[in-house]
């Protein structure tokens, strides 16, 4: 079980955790964007996720955390 | 306490050392070098640190590095070299840490010469490097006064947070003197005194993060730091403004002369007064914050008829003398270019020139 | 429920001014994770350049200075020799090391002055808006060589690596780049290994970091990693150029 957060303000919509992630599950959010105008990232199936962290290494903005069973 | 008989710039590095400066960072330079030198001997001695930088902005910059701590650190250099550090020097103060910088003057511009200068008057008290910020500038015309103003000079830079500049000249630096040195001191850093302070700790509750910077992006941050400089600058005015008046009494003339150029026109003041003339001294200690009112109130006395400004320059204090008259008495001029000091007959003669015209 | 991945608390809340994509972010954690690793947040100090990165005082989460443009390694010298106990490290870019302050970190270096510097390589002078820097490759346009750097006028690349393993005081110099994960572990076990050399006195200690800088390249976040991997890595290999420790 994998509880992933995104500090969605403070994300800029790089996409670099999108192109690090080897499951291939993350994307920026198409509907919402914050208050920057950034389209922050999402995760399109968490129970997919096997919390590796490339994500999370990544990101310049340190913006994901993760938590796991 | 017995007079030792002592080279200025080891005198002066003496000084710095017996008021608790620990640190040192210096680069060579005549005529200032053998501060340096001794204290890479000395600092040894006393668990100090000696760093020979390698140029004077490294030295400025390590100066920075070290009194963020609050730690007493000193640096010197002569003219050419302190032009280099003003880019520090203009960080240092609107950072607001204290440090002490010796500029031992010599002739100029550019390369100049290594004999004794008075050309960095403005570049010291009008700021050499960029942004408002003034530096306390002292003017020792001795051996024992440099001694004496090291010890001033750091209080004053812990007491206003800022850094002092010491403006001495080739010809202090060079000459020995019997002095009397100040008893020896281990300075504490007092965190409660410099909250300010970076100890590299933990922010805590008796450590917040200490950050020492100058850079302030907005509007309102910039003009925060501002008006505290200026304030501080204000408060300097008030309180730390030191001059000599000699001779004052009954003067015809009023002589303005700092550093060793006002002893020399003191022999020609006592010369002259064995000959029953009455020539007066007014010599500014603090170049900035200059003695202004003093100037004035001596220079409008009753039976003054002349005031007559004495530099080793092409007349920079000169300026500040006008400002201080603002038109209220005649102004004579005897300037010198670096290193080709006035000598007293010279003064006396100029001084009976102006009798003669008045 | 563990938390596996969070940001470090040796970092503030600030949020960065950085460009999205810029790998200062990246490094900002690497520096400020291998503090935590080693138990000294506590005990250290940061110097901030003048560059992207002159903001740094506002995100690691320890006493730090701001020095003047290049002389970070001058100030992290007089703060080492009134903190000696202490992690000192400088945060530097291109703009800050490998031009107006080649003189203090060369001095710094022989003197093997005891400090860390963490240098951010990305070929362009970023605060001031992509002009050419030491480190801009030959043929890179910037704003400053908008036909492209011209070697006949201003010369090749600067190797900072190279050139400070050569001197005697340097103890450990290694580039490495955050293109990839398992480049971001090796940056970041190479800066943990700096800092850890340092606490041992070993000596002057740097870690070059290839960084993007998406806006000034006029390339996405995603195209600058392709571009540092196809241009910057050739000419700056990845690797250690000094380690007397392994030795």
């Amino acid at each position: 079980m994998v509880k992933f957060t995104v500090n969605e303000e403070l994300c800029k919509g790089c996409g670099l955790c999108v192109r690090a992630c080897p499951k291939q599950i993350l994307r920026l959010s198409k509907t919402k964007f914050n208050a920057k105008g950034y389209h922050p990232s999402e995760i399109t199936d968490v129970e997919a996720c096997i919390a590796c962290g490339s994500c999370f290494r990544t990101c310049p903005d340190s913006v994901i955390r993760i938590e796991k069973e | 306490m017995a007079l030792t008989l002592m080279k200025g710039s080891e005198a002066i590095a003496e000084a710095a050392i017996r008021v608790g400066c620990r640190y040192f960072f210096g680069y060579p330079i005549t005529p200032q070098t053998e501060i340096p030198e001794y204290m890479s001997a000395r600092m040894p001695q006393i668990g100090g640190t000696f760093l020979q930088a390698e140029s004077e902005i490294g030295a400025i910059n390590m100066v920075y590095g070290a009194a963020g701590t609050g730690a007493r650190v000193l640096t010197s250099s002569s003219s050419p070299g302190v032009s280099l550090k003003q880019e520090g020097i203009s960080y240092i103060a609107a950072s607001e840490v204290p440090c002490v910088i010796m500029n031992v003057m010599r002739g100029g511009p550019g390369l100049g010469s290594i004999q004794a200068g008075q050309a960095d008057y403005s570049q010291s008290t009008k700021g050499g490097g960029h942004g408002d910020y003034k530096l306390v500038v002292y003017a020792p015309s001795s051996v024992q006064e440099s001694i004496d103003l090291m010890t001033i000079a750091f209080d004053v830079a812990e007491k206003y947070r800022t850094p002092v500049l010491i403006a001495a000249d080739g010809m202090i630096c060079q000459m020995m003197e019997p002095v009397e040195l100040p008893e020896m001191i281990e300075h504490k850093i007092d965190y409660k005194k410099m909250p300010w302070a970076i100890t590299g700790e933990h922010e805590s509750d008796t450590h917040k993060r200490a950050i020492i910077n100058s850079l302030y992006i907005t509007v309102e941050e910039l003009d925060e730091l501002n008006e505290r400089l200026q304030a501080n600058y204000r408060k300097i005015e008030e309180n730390e403004v030191r001059y000599e008046a000699y001779n004052l009494e009954n003067a015809e003339i009023v002589v303005t002369a700092f550093g060793t150029v006002a002893r020399i026109c003191k022999s020609a003041i006592d010369d002259l007064k064995e000959e029953g003339i009455n020539i007066g001294l007014l010599r500014p200690i603090t170049l900035w914050p200059f003695p202004y009112e003093a100037v004035h109130k001596a220079a409008t006395q009753p039976g003054v008829k002349a005031v007559l400004d004495v530099e080793l320059n092409a007349g920079q204090m000169l300026e500040d003398v006008k400002i201080a008259v603002n038109g209220d008495q005649k102004i004579e001029f005897l300037g010198r270019y670096g290193s080709h000091m006035p000598t007293a007959e010279e003064i006396y003669d100029k001084l009976l020139q102006m009798r003669r015209e008045f | 429920m563990a938390v596996v991945f969070e940001k470090t608390k040796m970092l503030t809340d600030a949020p960065y001014h950085y460009c999205p994509g810029c790998n200062h972010g990246i490094a900002h954690r690497l520096v400020a994770e291998s503090i935590e690793d080693l138990g000294l947040t506590n005990n250290v100090v940061g110097v901030a350049p003048v560059g992207c990165s002159v903001f740094a005082y506002n995100y690691f989460n320890c006493d730090m200075y701001e020095a003047p443009h290049g002389r970070a390694p001058a100030v992290a010298t007089g703060l080492k020799r009134v903190l000696p106990e202490s992690l000192i490290f400088t945060y530097q870019g291109d703009g800050d090391l490998a031009s107006i302050g080649t003189n203090e970190v060369v001095h710094a270096a022989h003197r093997g002055e005891n400090i860390s510097v963490i240098f951010i390589n990305n070929a362009i002078y970023g605060m001031t808006g992509g002009q050419m820097a030491p480190t801009t490759l030959v043929g890179q346009k910037t704003t400053t060589s908008p036909y492209g750097r011209d070697e006949a006028t201003c010369g090749a690349p600067i190797k900072v690596c190279e050139m400070l393993a050569q001197i005697p005081g340097t103890y450990y110099a290694e580039r490495v780049a955050m293109n990839t994960n398992a480049n971001i572990m090796k940056a970041k076990k190479a800066i943990t290994k700096a800092f850890k050399y340092q606490m041992e006195g070993r000596g002057f200690t740097i870690v070059e970091l290839l960084s993007t800088c998406p806006t000034n390249w006029g390339l996405s976040p995603v195209e600058s990693l392709k571009w540092l991997e196809e241009n910057m890595i050739p000419y700056y290999p990845l690797g250690v150029y000094k380690d007397k420790g392994a030795e």
